[in-house]
């Protein structure tokens, strides 16, 4: 029997383990659903603010010699309500709703913008690295993760995800703030914190000076925070850092991973990566005899 | 060892020309970058200022390139103000490029967009029929005139100059001229490059004839390599399934000639 790429997390099904991850491409209804044609799962959108943000001036991105990219773009975005309108049209695609604040009160805002919209799940940026006062800065904060994550689970029938990342205060006190308030799935990681310097000029390359490091630098970190998570809570998880091949995806999936994000890749290449590591997971399903993806979900962690 | 193209080159500025009173050509030294195709773009940091996609400029001396930029918003005015001497940073060239056909090409560039055709021309046989139009609004913008009967001085050619006010060459919009030329001719190939209306009609009229055409788009960009989605027109990717794409292909593009993106990503209406 051909085995099935269909993944669970927790309420969520999608027909593809493979999804965008945020702050990628996500700002075209039109791109969504090309990628969502190029083999991605679910395409998650850029982190939308209650207002229209232009984020940093460039350079905004760095290319790190070793692999990797810095990047500082600021979490630039149209805004929740007029990015609501630009998805009201959608049918096909499964779009998770990235969304970043705050107060609990911005959260609860944007939620109801979507209420013609098609949202397969929100996903509370409680991770960006180097914006001030959102992201890491609110992920840092349990009791604030706590307040935000039960107005969104009070405003919406919606699956809510909490995406972390390595700040300040352990992530895992940041992961069980978000389980205690009754959070649906947990995505790992985010970005780290980084910062690149040009020794001609020497002067720091990005416009922020900090920036976030994704890439292949960051995939054995985010990989152990996976496992770290899986083993700790019975809590749906969504891996993300530097995955770019299907022995990468795999990993995760082994991991504890239900469903995996990808975003860095696309820059080394381009969209075909989605399609390029879902035959690979297939070749290797059928190869290890396995059917569903769930059959393959946390199995490192057995031996 | 090659290059990897994503990691910037620190170049330095070694001549500054002034086009008009509000463009320059910056030129350097590079190998890379001397040899790009038409079409293809650097991302260009300006220490200090910003950073900013640039088709890259031919230099007469090889091993050399330039940017040719016009005063405009700050990080475009940031590279104008560049002094010979100082530090840019390169990076690239991202991108792809024209499909040159042979036999009778119609060439239509406005502004700095007539950096990408003057490449263009480098890559024509001595057995083609060249027509290139500059587009500008009055006397003292055109540019590249010279340049362009200089690198079509062993081919057929015109080179046509029109002016919106009529104070140099023949007086009207650039696209005027097109859809005289596309009326009386029949163009192997009709490649654009320049401000979107003008780029649109262009199309418009070179498809309407059942004509090849070709147009490299401008787009605000940040990353230059298909991550931050800045430059989407539609679903397409301008740096990278761009910047030139086929007439027929734009033209099914909801965007094109209509819309451009803020920095925030919400549609503007050009």
């Amino acid at each position: 029997m051909e085995p099935s790429l269909v993944t669970s997390i927790g309420k969520i099904q999608l027909e593809r383990p493979m999804m965008l991850a945020s702050g990628i491409l996500g700002i075209s209804l039109d791109v969504f659903n090309r990628l969502y044609r190029s083999g991605a799962g679910a395409v998650v959108s850029k982190s939308l603010s209650t207002e229209p943000w232009d984020g940093y001036p460039n350079p905004t991105i760095f290319s790190v010699n070793g692999g990797g990219w810095i990047n500082a773009v600021g979490l630039s975005n149209p805004g929740a309500p007029t990015f609501a309108k630009m998805i009201e049209s959608n049918k096909d695609v499964p779009i998770i709703v990235s969304l970043v604040g705050s107060i609990p009160e911005d959260f609860e805002m944007m939620v109801k913008q979507f209420k013609n919209c098609k949202v397969t799940a929100y996903e509370l940026n409680l991770s960006c690295p180097h914006v001030a006062k959102v992201g890491l800065e609110v992920g840092d904060d349990p009791e604030l993760v706590k307040k935000i994550v039960s107005i969104v689970k009070n405003s919406t029938h919606v699956p809510v995800i909490a995406k972390v990342g390595l700040g300040t205060t352990h992530y895992l006190n940041t992961v069980n703030a978000a389980i205690d308030s009754g959070i649906d799935a947990i995505t790992a990681i985010n970005t780290i914190r980084a910062i690149a310097i040009d020794v001609e000029t020497q002067r720091p390359i990005l416009s922020n000076k900090f920036g976030g490091l994704s890439g292949t630098p960051i995939k054995p970190g985010a990989l152990r925070c996976v496992y770290e998570i899986s083993s700790k809570y019975k809590i749906p998880i969504i891996g993300c850092g530097g995955i770019s091949t299907w022995e990468d995806a795999i990993e995760f999936i082994l991991a504890g991973s239900s469903a995996i994000q990808l975003g860095s890749a696309i820059g080394d290449n381009w969209i075909h990566v989605f399609n390029d590591i879902n035959q690979g997971i297939l070749q290797y399903m059928k190869r290890k005899g396995y059917s569903k993806i769930d059959e393959m979900i946390g199995l490192a962690k057995k031996s | 060892m090659q290059r990897n193209r994503n990691h910037t080159k620190i170049c330095i500025i070694e001549k500054v020309i002034d086009e008009t009173p509000t463009v320059r050509t910056l030129i350097f030294s590079d190998d890379v970058m001397s040899a790009v195709l038409p079409g293809q773009f650097a991302m260009v940091w300006i220490p200090g200022v910003n950073e900013l996609p640039m088709s890259v400029m031919i230099s007469q001396e090889s091993g050399k390139a330039a940017f040719t930029v016009r005063r405009h918003g700050s990080a475009s005015t940031g590279l104008y103000n560049v002094q010979v001497g100082q530090q840019i940073g390169v990076r690239g060239p991202y991108g792809n490029s024209f499909d040159l056909k042979q036999g009778k090409l119609l060439l239509v560039g406005g502004g700095t967009g007539l950096v990408p055709m003057m490449r263009l021309l480098t890559f024509v046989k001595p057995y083609d029929d060249v027509t290139i139009l500059i587009g500008a609004k009055s006397k003292n913008e055109v540019f590249f005139e010279d340049l362009a009967n200089n690198l079509l001085k062993n081919n057929s050619h015109r080179v046509i100059v029109t002016t919106d006010d009529g104070t140099y060459g023949e007086k009207g919009f650039v696209t005027n001229m097109v859809e005289k030329l596309v009326n009386e001719n029949r163009y192997d190939g009709v490649y654009t490059c320049g401000p979107e209306i003008m780029m649109y009609k262009t199309v418009q009229l070179a498809h309407s004839k059942g004509l090849f055409v070709q147009a490299s788009l401008e787009r605000m960009m940040k990353c230059g390599v298909g991550i931050c989605g800045s430059c989407c027109v539609g679903e397409d990717l301008v740096c990278r399934d761009g910047t030139v794409f086929d007439g027929d292909h734009l033209l099914s593009n909801k965007e094109f000639g209509h819309f451009h993106r803020n920095k925030a990503g919400i549609l503007e209406n050009y």
